[in-house]
């Protein structure tokens, strides 16, 4: 099992959604998070004050998928969330130990 | 087109239209109440009052971090009631009733002996229980335009104690000298809406203010950006629409110079929201919304004194005159001069009331102040270069007044409670601290 954190830009969560669905996976969380990488933020001006607003806006997804789908889903993700802009993203994959769907009590694989 | 209307038998004759069209306005201080006139006033009461309560506690609250929303709003609201109760008590009789030089009488303390026909000389066709309320309105928004030099640090007690004197010592005796017969309206000072008495004193009170009270703390290094300049977009518009009624108002009747007026006002406006928007665009990248309000409230703000003197033509040039001149002092000035004026109280009504008390004294037309005892006051381009020696006479008296007694307000009630709130307070937020309230 591994866990796909892809952190991408706010506009671009629908069709994300809409790759992964049509992929195969049925669950994802997603969070309003902010961060910067490259693209370092912008500036605001006010009335000829300039603010460096570093922290932009993005949203993190978080998919747990079994092993041999990772591809799948990476390749998705990266089709749906690309722009070529500066500021699209990253995508991180680890490994998760153990998942538990609390409801019914299944474990790993069938807890997915 | 603007020579032809400027050609002085073009004037005598817009003149003598006009006389004809409004009997009311032309009548002397006979004292009879009209019911056009009445109706007029009372609307544009209503209008002057919207500017203060929401609109400019909307335009200053979008201006300001989170955490101060809800007190620099508590700031105009307090203001409202506040100043009403003192205009009801001492402001009113103290600013428009008797012929002193300096200052009025008690005779009308607490409204007393003002009966149901009673007029006032200042406004001898709507009652004069209406004059008070209108000019109420007047003494609210100036008291709470100062508020936004000091948002963000200033205590909500010192903030109180301050507006109530500030009322009294500065706002009542400059609307007196102005308004009300004193010497700035015997030697002729042309303020038809509040150039002087309003923006320019509330500009400069401003400017002292955020000098005594001291910068906000992280001023230069923090980012201060506004919370929700949306809320400030709705201020400004209820701003520019009850503007109508300010400069409108201003005729005292319902009459061709209301209308003049309220013209010049919102081409004013227009030609100020694009200037600066258009300067922004060109110098900084991209015309901002706050850019684009900002022009809008200068030029309002510069067209308020000259507003019922001018043409339509003139308007558009004021506005534009103030856009450029009131960008320049918001970010060129107020960085030199290194004061730390919040909201730019300074930087858009007292750089701005400056500039509009003096362009009346160049493009004031005789034929819209004329009456069939007076000719009516002309400025430079009429050949009356004396007018704007006067105007600057105006600008100086109250500048220095202004200026001067707030300085002296403020250490007055520093010496008694701290003007400021704790640092901590500050970082906290205002609204928590000041009012235990906050937004989610």
């Amino acid at each position: 099992m591994k866990l796909v954190i892809a952190v991408i830009k706010p506009f671009k969560l629908d069709e994300v959604r809409d790759a992964l669905v049509a992929v195969g996976v049925h669950g994802m969380t997603a969070s309003e998070v902010k961060g910067y990488g490259r693209q370092k933020g912008h500036t605001e001006i006010y009335r000829g004050a300039e603010y460096a607003v570093n922290f932009l806006p993005k949203i993190r997804i978080e998919v747990a998928v079994p092993s041999e789908r990772v591809a799948v889903v990476v390749d998705a993700i990266i089709a749906s969330a690309k722009t070529g802009q500066i500021g699209d993203g990253k995508i991180f994959v680890t490994a998760i130990d153990q998942a538990v769907r609390i409801r019914t009590g299944e474990t790993d694989v069938d807890a997915l | 087109m603007e020579r032809e209307i400027n050609h002085p038998r073009r004037l005598a004759a817009v003149a003598v239209l006009a006389l004809a069209a409004t009997p009311a306005w032309a009548e002397d201080a006979a004292g009879k109440i009209d019911p056009a006139d009445t109706a007029w006033m009372i609307s544009a009461t209503g209008l002057v009052l919207m500017m203060t309560i929401p609109g400019l506690a909307l335009f200053y609250c979008g201006m300001v971090r989170k955490k101060n929303v809800l007190a620099t709003m508590a700031q105009s609201f307090a203001c409202t009631a506040l100043c009403s109760l003192l205009w009801f008590i001492v402001g009113y009789t103290l600013s428009f009733v008797g012929d002193g030089s300096w200052l009025g009488t008690f005779e009308r303390l607490f409204l007393r002996n003002i009966g149901m026909d009673a007029t006032s000389p200042f406004a001898p066709t709507i009652p004069e229980l209406l004059f008070v309320v209108y000019q109420m309105t007047f003494a609210i928004i100036t008291v709470a335009l100062v508020a936004g030099a000091v948002a963000d640090r200033m205590r909500f007690s010192a903030f109180l104690w301050f507006a109530a004197g500030w009322l009294i010592v500065v706002y009542v005796p400059i609307a007196h000298w102005v308004w009300g017969g004193g010497f700035l309206a015997r030697a002729g000072l042309l303020d038809f809406a509040g150039g002087t008495v309003v923006h320019l004193n509330a500009g400069i009170a401003g400017l002292v203010a955020a000098y005594v009270v001291g910068k906000r703390h992280g001023y230069g290094t923090d980012n201060f950006s506004p919370y929700d300049l949306s809320l400030a977009v709705i201020g400004t518009g209820l701003l520019w629409v009850g503007w109508l009624g300010f400069n409108g108002g201003s005729a005292l009747g319902a009459n061709s110079r209301a209308v003049f007026a309220i013209t010049a006002t919102h081409l004013a406006a227009s030609s100020g929201a694009l200037t600066w928007m258009f300067l922004e665009w060109w110098t900084r990248g991209k015309p901002s919304v706050l850019g684009m309000i900002t022009g809008a409230v200068a030029g309002l703000g510069t067209i308020t004194p000259a507003s019922g003197f001018v043409l339509p033509w003139h308007g558009v040039v004021i506005g534009l005159i103030a856009g450029a001149v009131c960008f320049c002092a918001c970010t060129w000035l107020k960085r030199c001069l290194g004061y730390d004026d919040s909201l730019d109280v300074f930087g858009v009504h007292g750089i701005g009331g400056v500039t509009g008390t003096l362009l009346t004294g160049v493009f004031a037309v005789a034929a819209l102040s004329a009456s069939p005892d007076a000719p009516g006051s002309s400025g430079l381009l009429e050949g009356n270069p004396r007018q704007l020696l006067i105007q600057l006479y105006g600008v100086v008296a109250v500048l220095l007044w202004s200026g001067v007694l707030t300085y002296i307000l403020l250490k007055v009630i520093a010496f008694l409670i701290p003007l400021r709130v704790s640092e901590q307070h500050e970082i906290e937020g205002l609204d928590l601290t000041q009012h235990g309230e906050a937004l989610q």
